[in-house]
């Protein structure tokens, strides 16, 4: 398996970390109510087909990735910086 | 027997080799089956589960009956297949799976028994009584059937792996592979052309057909020629492709020196590569099918193709009366070839009523074989035609059933091959691996001219892919006659008829899978074994198809396929784990005072990859608790001295430095004065602890961090996350610098007189209060010193840079000598916090939260953290959550143990009764009794309490009063000493 | 007291190198100082860089510079300074870390240099991809690495301090399997 770091290019699987579905990037506010917080901290969809994850690529440049890929047939649509991530 | 004049093998060589004990002779370019054959020796092997006799099937990878051991001592290799293992001088092979010898097998009972022994046998007998089964019925069935053995000894063998890219991989190096690379290479692409096989050619070395007028195999050793003269393309012989994977990854195992007399003791013996192609061509060829009949398994009968292969590449003739029974064309140039070398063919029985003779031999059409005879090796066969049953006198049965595609590489990711009715075979799907395109016979093309066109059309369809020009090839000129083929699987009669040779399936025991309702072919599959073998059912499992769809009265492609799964060919474990043995397993982090430590006698024991001394042994200790004694002592009477470094570090800077630190932290590091250090506690998301450790502000944007040991990798992903993934927005930047610092504690009542005996400008309390950091130098160079204690004395840690380590950790140890102290390692370390109550991953561990550690108030409530919101919610914050605690000893037994448990006293030692657990316990020479730290339900409430201890691990069981945590100074007097 | 002491510097491969295995050779490299150079938002670092030490800010995955004075790109947002002590006027632009201490730095060279590193590294080393001034940060077995290629057979490795055992360790097996096939 290749994820296409946006910053080094393709690369392999192994210096890549996984971190699971790309929920942190809205993370709710303090005084949110005990579901928001409950459903961002357990609650994930686990959907087949297009996935978006966070993975971080540790042992390449350390940036923090966002990855589109289908989780039935394993295709990699896309990777963008989390920094730059839509909100 | 050798036949003049023939094969690929150089004449001029001999080689001497041994099987079973017995000496023969050879040639170089001889598999062990070709050398073997050529001394007349049929019997190579017995059976999985019968224990019946057999000889070589096929001349390939695909091989079911010729496994061997190849070699001696703890590297031997068991189940090798005798078709793919070349021979060289001094070659030690044996016959597996036979006791007491080959051809006088006593397990061949297990033959006469088969009644008893058909598919299920094992499901149905051992059922009961259950508790004979890993007793009595496994030991004894594991005995009986089985392949070979490792020795048991570690394998002492090198092991490789390595990684390759390329434009396209081509996989396979007959005909159709060998024109895609050239077509390919010509154009300019990065070509890896891999083949299992110790020479590329592939069936052009087994056949006689001539390619634009020369031999098949000439035409490939001039392309060979001319593709190993570009630096655009790499050969890999002896490369088998085991496995396509996620985005243009494949497995690929290269047998490196497996046919090398006396290798270079640090040549690899494989080389597992992770090839990574833009795309693919699959030219694996095909594989050829026995018929099922009566006894088709007696050694003399071999698939046709292997009997060609055998004559025309290794000039042998595997008898001296052949007999070919099949029901296509394509066989029928056994018949010619073996006449052409001068071999007795006695007749060619088709089973097809309207087969034309293609030369001058003895046809009988319409003819099937029903039996075979002889003891361990063909003597006759019996066939049948509609005019009734003959003998016929052989020593050889070639066999075709016809051929099938190499489809397995398209269906590791989850493809299934599509059923074309013309071929009687499966075919690949296309689509099946993204980026590969198949060519040649894997597609289902067999003329020799179809696949050399069909390997210059796959290259070209990759090329345009590629957006590469394409080079001008002509497609040379071979033999294109038409596939003729009716299919017969199996053919009608009572008596065993075998299918997967390997695990002995029968098409009775097929039939019987069928008749007790096991219809889908997965569960044919399992019941009765069928293609469950190393060879994974590559001979047999269309027939098997064919005879479970016969049996179930539906067609072949609605039974549909079993899954082909990697690798293709067996890949032993070593070659997997290459690289990753022994000091390859993970890398070993040493810090600058490692070579002093282990000069000085100290253990050195694992923490994380890092290696820490545990204890610094001196003359007349005879156990570690004595110098752990001695150590603790230091630090609580004089100084000592431990290096410190492997802690995480991270310098953080920037604007917004205090923000990130805030946010990461519980409690506040914008408050925290320049100069100054504070403890930290974080958090994970979802409220419970994830790391500790103290933090020091060098400047108003400027802080150092530390990490314990354990989670310094951790909080820096962690640290990235905030500021990649929260707040994208702040200006702050991290940048490990653990192991640009040596860092060493120097605790004790006396550290600050060591510590101004090495810096330039002395310090005081009032200069240097509890909790001081700043800049210092020390013989000149530039360094930090922190006050800070992990110990509970007054204690510094003083980090210089690491070129430095070395020699300054042996000045601090000479220094702490002359003042009484010296060296402590991990052992007193550990002793020290639990003494002072300090917590470290044993009691952090994931499920505690600050409130269980007594530490709730540490979350700021003026501002957001995280994992502040869940810390607070229901259940986190209850009274009868399980606390942390301290613990000494009242009972009889005065030992305590980390990971005991903990009970009402007089209660059952029972899950229900749990109380709580020991996570760290040490003796402590200062109370001169165990003590240790864990937790207890309501444990904050419940000081003074007695509690029955319980280590069922180590036989203790005892009873332990529960105190506060921190056994030394609560007060704190000392650490502002 | 203190002023008589002196302390002796030990590089990270003290005792582990040079070595020569078949075509290649590994030794250790002194790159003189190293910083991490991470500029803040919005900050260009270039002008400066180039002002003050004669080289370009690299762009992702190059090196810039030559031997005794590199900048060589080390990450998301930062780029390691090799050789010279870096200009002050550097701090206002940038987070400036000394790194000197912190990465054991060595050199293969030879015939097999690249067929070595592929035993060792997951990434596209051919040199039609991977040319001189590319870099990369990546593994080597199972450390983190940065790459930089110095030749055309020629390869600067850095890794942490600590693993200078480890990283010789694996580097010299492949070596001599590589030098048991000629
Ligand atoms: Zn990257």
């Amino acid at each position: 398996m290749r994820l296409p770091c946006p910053i080094c290019g393709e690369r392999d699987r192994r210096e890549f970390y996984y971190q699971g579905a790309a929920v942190a990037l809205n993370r709710p506010a303090p005084d949110a109510d005990a579901d928001a917080w409950q459903d961002f901290v357990y609650l994930r969809e686990n959907l087949p087909g297009d996935h978006q994850e966070l993975w971080s690529h540790d042992a390449g440049c350390g940036a923090w990735l966002v990855v589109t890929r289908n989780t039935v047939t394993h295709a990699v649509l896309g990777a963008k910086l989390a920094s730059e991530a839509d909100r | 027997m050798r036949v003049a004049g023939k094969g690929h093998i150089d004449r001029n060589s001999t080689v001497h080799f041994r099987f079973d004990g017995v000496e023969y002779q050879g040639f170089n370019g001889d598999t062990v089956a070709s050398a073997l054959l050529a001394n007349d020796v049929r019997l190579m092997g017995r059976s999985f589960k019968y224990h019946r006799p057999r000889g070589v099937l096929t001349a390939g990878s695909e091989e079911p009956n010729a496994l061997m051991t190849v070699g001696v001592g703890a590297g031997r290799e068991p189940n090798v297949r005798a078709t793919v293992q070349e021979i060289y001088e001094g070659l030690e092979v044996r016959s597996q799976n036979a006791f007491p010898a080959l051809n006088f097998d006593l397990l061949a009972v297990n033959d006469l028994a088969a009644p008893f022994l058909s598919a299920g046998f094992y499901y149905k007998t051992f059922m009961w009584p259950r508790a004979f089964w890993e007793k009595l019925y496994e030991p004894v069935i594991r005995r009986a059937a089985g392949l070979g053995a490792l020795s048991g000894a570690a394998d002492q063998d090198r092991y490789e792996k390595a990684y390759a890219f390329c434009d396209l991989l081509v996989i396979g190096a007959g005909p159709a592979g060998l024109m895609a690379a050239l077509v390919a290479a010509r154009s300019g692409a990065d070509v890896i052309l891999a083949d299992e096989d110790a020479q590329m050619g592939g069936r052009l070395l087994a056949e006689t057909d001539t390619v634009d007028g020369l031999a098949g195999a000439d035409w490939a050793a001039d392309v060979l020629a001319e593709l190993a003269g570009m630096d655009n393309v790499r050969l890999m012989t002896r490369t088998t492709v085991t496995g396509a994977y996620d985005q243009g990854t494949f497995g690929a195992l290269e047998r490196v020196s497996h046919h090398i007399a006396r290798p270079d003791g640090r040549l690899p013996r494989e080389t597992f590569w992770r090839i990574v192609a833009q795309r693919s061509i699959l030219a694996a060829g095909a594989l050829e099918r026995p018929i099922a009949f009566q006894n088709n398994d007696r050694p003399g009968i071999m698939t046709a193709g292997a009997v060609r292969a055998y004559l025309n590449r290794w000039g042998v003739a595997p008898g001296k009366a052949v007999t070919v029974f099949a029901n296509n064309d394509a066989a029928h140039r056994t018949a010619l070839d073996l006449i052409d070398a001068g071999v007795h063919v006695t007749a060619v029985l088709d089973s097809r009523t309207d087969a034309q003779a293609q030369g001058d031999y003895r046809l009988i059409r319409g003819a099937q074989v029903c039996n075979s005879s002889g003891r361990t090796g063909l003597d006759a066969i019996t066939y049948r035609t509609t005019s009734g049953q003959e003998k016929l006198a052989t020593d050889c049965l070639a066999m075709s059933g016809g051929w099938n595609p190499t489809v397995h590489m398209t269906c590791h990711m989850n493809g299934r091959p599509s059923w074309d009715e013309s071929i009687a075979s499966f075919v690949p799907t296309a689509g099946a691996i993204p980026g590969m395109t198949v060519a040649g016979a894997a597609l289902g093309v067999f003329s020799v001219q179809g696949c050399l066109a069909s390997g210059a059309d796959a290259a070209r369809t990759v090329l345009q892919e590629l957006g590469r020009s394409v080079a001008d090839v002509e497609v040379p000129v071979a033999d294109d006659a038409a596939y003729a083929i009716a299919p017969l699987w199996a053919v009608a009669g009572k008596g065993r008829a075998w299918l997967d040779f390997q695990n002995d399936v029968t098409v009775k025991d097929v039939k019987q899978a069928a008749t007790e309702n096991f219809r889908s072919v997965e569960h044919m599959k399992r019941y009765t074994t069928q293609g469950m073998a190393t060879d994974q059912g590559k001979n047999s499992n269309v027939a098997a198809l064919a005879v479970l769809a016969d049996a179930t009265g539906r067609g072949i492609p609605e039974t549909g396929t079993t899954t082909f799964r990697p690798p293709y060919t067996p890949v032993p474990l070593a070659a997997l784990g290459a690289g990753s043995r022994g000091k390859g397993f993970a890398p070993e982090r040493h810090t600058t005072s490692h070579a002093a430590s282990v000069a000085m006698g100290a253990p050195m024991i694992e923490a994380g990859l890092w290696y820490r001394p545990s204890y610094f042994p001196r003359k007349g200790e005879s156990n570690w608790r004595q110098s752990c004694d001695r150590e603790v002592g230091f630090v609580r009477n004089t100084v000592g001295v431990c290096d410190v470094s492997t802690l995480g570090k991270i310098d953080i800077q920037g604007p917004d430095a205090a923000k990130l630190l805030d946010f990461a932290y519980t409690n506040m590091f914008s408050t925290l004065k320049v100069g100054r250090v504070r403890y930290g506690l974080m958090l994970r998301e979802d409220g419970h602890v994830m790391d500790d450790g103290t933090t020091a502000r060098l400047g108003e944007t400027h802080y150092a961090m530390t990490t314990t040991t354990a989670a310094a990798g951790l909080v820096m992903r962690h640290l990235e996350f905030i500021t990649q993934v929260h707040h994208p927005e702040w200006d702050v930047r991290i940048m490990s610098v653990t192991e640009q610092w040596a860092q060493f504690a120097i605790a004790g009542p006396k550290s600050r007189d060591l510590v101004n005996g090495l810096v330039e400008k002395t310090i005081d309390n009032e200069s240097w209060p509890f909790m001081a950091c700043g800049p210092v130098r020390v013989a000149g160079i530039d360094a930090r010193l922190f006050r800070i204690s992990f110990s509970g004395e007054h204690a510094y840690e003083l980090a210089m840079p690491a070129r430095y380590g070395d020699a300054l950790f042996r000045v601090l140890v000479k220094r702490a000598e002359a003042l009484a102290g010296g060296a402590y390692g991990m052992e007193a370390l550990n002793v020290l916090r639990v003494e002072k109550g300090h917590i470290t991953h044993s009691e952090i561990h994931g499920r505690t939260t600050a409130f269980d550690i007594g530490m709730e108030r540490m979350i700021s409530a003026n501002k957001d953290c995280i994992g502040k919101t869940m810390a607070a919610r229901d259940g986190l914050l209850e009274d009868d959550r399980e606390q942390m605690v301290g613990f000494k000893p009242t009972g009889a037994i005065k030992k305590l143990t980390a990971g005991a448990h903990l009970y009402s006293e007089g209660a059952e030692a029972v899950p229900e009764n749990d109380q709580g657990y020991v996570t760290s316990a040490a003796f402590s020479p200062d109370f001169g009794h165990y003590i240790a730290l864990g937790f207890v339900r309501g444990g904050a409430a419940r000081h003074g309490d007695r509690l029955r201890l319980v280590d069922a691990m180590r036989g203790i069981d005892t009873v332990v009063e529960v105190c506060p945590p921190v056994f030394i100074d609560p007060e704190g007097g000392r650490v502002r000493g | 007291m203190a002023n008589t002491l002196t302390l002796t510097a030990t590089s990270p491969c003290y005792g582990l190198l040079p070595k020569t295995v078949g075509t290649c050779t590994l030794t250790e490299t002194d790159l003189g100082t190293l910083t991490s150079v991470a500029p803040f938002k919005g900050r260009a670092v270039s002008d400066a860089l180039k002002g003050a030490h004669g080289m370009a800010f690299p762009a992702p995955n190059r090196a810039t510079g030559k031997d005794g004075a590199r900048a060589i790109w080390f990450g998301r947002d930062m780029v390691l300074l090799a050789g010279p002590v870096p200009d002050p006027g550097l701090g206002d632009h940038a987070a400036l870390t000394d790194q000197s201490d912190a990465w054991t730095c060595v050199t293969l060279s030879g015939e097999d240099a690249g067929a070595v590193l592929a035993r060792l590294v997951p990434v596209d080393l051919r040199p039609a991809i991977f040319k001189q001034g590319h870099t990369a940060r990546t593994q080597l077995g199972h450390m983190n690495a940065s790459i930089t290629r110095t030749g055309p057979d020629s390869f600067l490795i850095l890794v942490f301090r600590s693993m200078a055992a480890t990283l010789v360790h694996d580097l010299v097996t492949a070596m001599e399997s590589l030098a048991a096939r000629h």
